[in-house]
């Protein structure tokens, strides 16, 4: 048997491919649910208490800052075994996927307020001065005038830290989230071979590629405009 | 909430894993030093390729880093580690913990250093090599220095998300910290341990993700 052979029976095996095709596309299916739900939750968490540290309300603002400073400086992965082995133990008992989807929403949450607060603070201040003299109450300059300027901003790198955190549901895997990952491993185990991995790498790519070269054409475009 | 003290919180518990803990954190801290050298070389040669006036070069190396800021790491790490030595190459945990990293810091700070080389203006280029200085002089008493200090914020941002990456590492069963503290986790039964590490990473952490949210600020005023 050629190198090339070997090669393509151990990362390529056609007859293994076959067999845990359907069970990899299941993993795809909790990925992308996942992900969607990941950036849905964190984005709304993390524009609104952008907003609402936008009013100032010292306390209030200080909460948010040591929540999001908390959860930008920890390892997700931490985060995920502390929730998943420790809360059964004080009788919250949450699914894996739950505590991966709360974990991720909050580290999303966290990073996309500060992405959005960028925003907001980088907002001209003669835009909330016309707005206030126009007659606009500060909601609502707030949430019509300033924060759509303050959301094109930061799209690009609120797109690129999306993507970082929903590659991340590939660590539920850790903890029996049945995700394309997890799905991979346990087929590579019960066929001792590696092309169920190859077939998750590739699975990977396609899901995750365009989202990638959006966020290139994103920023580029945001360059030129600035330029 | 005595209950949840008892399981987070546990001080007698956290007092017996903390060699244990301080040793993963040598880990830790030692396959940073070797993850962020490579990660920075190798993103500076992604970024040079990537921004190379020769298509040939460029577009591979576009291609490249884009396939694998599209790959998650620990997919990536499992591949390395549980996938090659089916094609007879088995590594140790910590070699292959580097090469994964290195594909996948690459990428990243490739892009970082990317964004610095075309944020110097062509006159510098122009005005450097009419000095008489050779083309890599140019770039590394010239450019480079320029290009380092408009994505500097970027660059730390970047090491903060490698420190916390190296966490991935427990997985292949490298005894770095999160390791170390899942460990004493499994063990003791009890949570306290995992939040011990928490705290590392906090101590670790916290100080460089406050000084970029300063420096964020400083720039939008």
């Amino acid at each position: 048997m050629s190198n090339l052979d070997r090669f393509i029976e151990t990362f390529l095996n056609g007859a293994v491919l076959a067999k845990y095709t359907p069970a990899i596309l299941q993993g795809v299916w909790v990925t992308i649910e996942l992900s969607i739900l990941i950036v849905i939750a964190g984005t709304l968490l993390g524009t609104s208490l952008a907003c609402i540290r936008a009013y100032r309300l010292r306390p209030v603002s200080f909460l948010i800052v040591i929540y999001a400073d908390i959860f930008r400086a920890l390892p997700p992965l931490v985060l995920i075994l502390l929730a998943y082995f420790g809360l059964p133990n004080v009788g919250v008992t949450l699914s894996s996927s739950t505590v991966l989807f709360v974990i991720l929403g909050l580290t999303l949450g966290a990073f996309a307020e500060e992405i959005v607060w960028a925003g907001i603070t980088s907002t001209d201040k003669g835009q909330w001065e016309a707005a206030r003299s126009t007659g606009l109450g500060f909601t609502q300059t707030l949430i019509f005038v300033v924060l759509p300027q303050a959301v094109r901003m930061v799209i690009p790198p609120l797109t690129n830290r999306a993507i970082a955190i929903t590659k991340m549901t590939a660590l539920g895997t850790v903890i029996g989230v049945p995700d394309i990952l997890n799905q991979a491993t346990t087929a590579q185990s019960f066929s001792g071979n590696a092309s169920p991995l190859t077939l998750a790498a590739v699975a990977y790519v396609v899901l995750f590629l365009p989202f990638v070269i959006l966020s290139r054409w994103l920023e580029s475009r945001f360059a030129w405009k600035k330029g | 909430m005595d209950q949840l003290i008892q399981q987070f919180f546990n001080i007698d518990i956290m007092v017996q894993a903390l060699p244990t803990i301080l040793r993963g954190l040598g880990m830790t801290l030692l396959i940073c030093a070797v993850v962020i050298p490579l990660g920075l070389a190798g993103g500076l040669m992604a970024a040079l390729a990537s921004t190379a006036r020769s298509r040939w070069l460029r577009w591979p190396a576009v291609a490249l880093v884009d396939l694998f800021r599209a790959i998650p790491p620990l997919v990536l790490l499992i591949f390395v580690y549980a996938g090659l030595p089916f094609a007879g190459i088995r590594l140790s945990p910590f070699v292959a913990v580097a090469i994964a990293f290195l594909l996948n810091n690459s990428s990243y700070y490739g892009e970082v250093f990317r964004a610095g080389l075309i944020s110097i203006g062509k006159g510098q280029w122009e005005a450097a090599r009419s000095t008489g200085l050779t083309q890599r002089q140019t770039l590394t008493h010239v450019i480079l220095p320029q290009a380092t200090r408009n994505v500097l914020p970027d660059l730390i941002s970047n090491t903060v998300e490698v420190v916390k990456l190296t966490s991935l590492a427990s997985v292949v069963s490298l005894g770095e910290l999160l390791h170390a503290a899942d460990l004493a986790r499994s063990v003791t039964y009890n949570a306290s341990p995992l939040t011990l590490a928490a705290g590392v990473y906090l101590v670790l952490l916290w100080p460089v993700v406050r000084l970029l949210s300063r420096y964020q600020r400083r720039i939008a005023v």
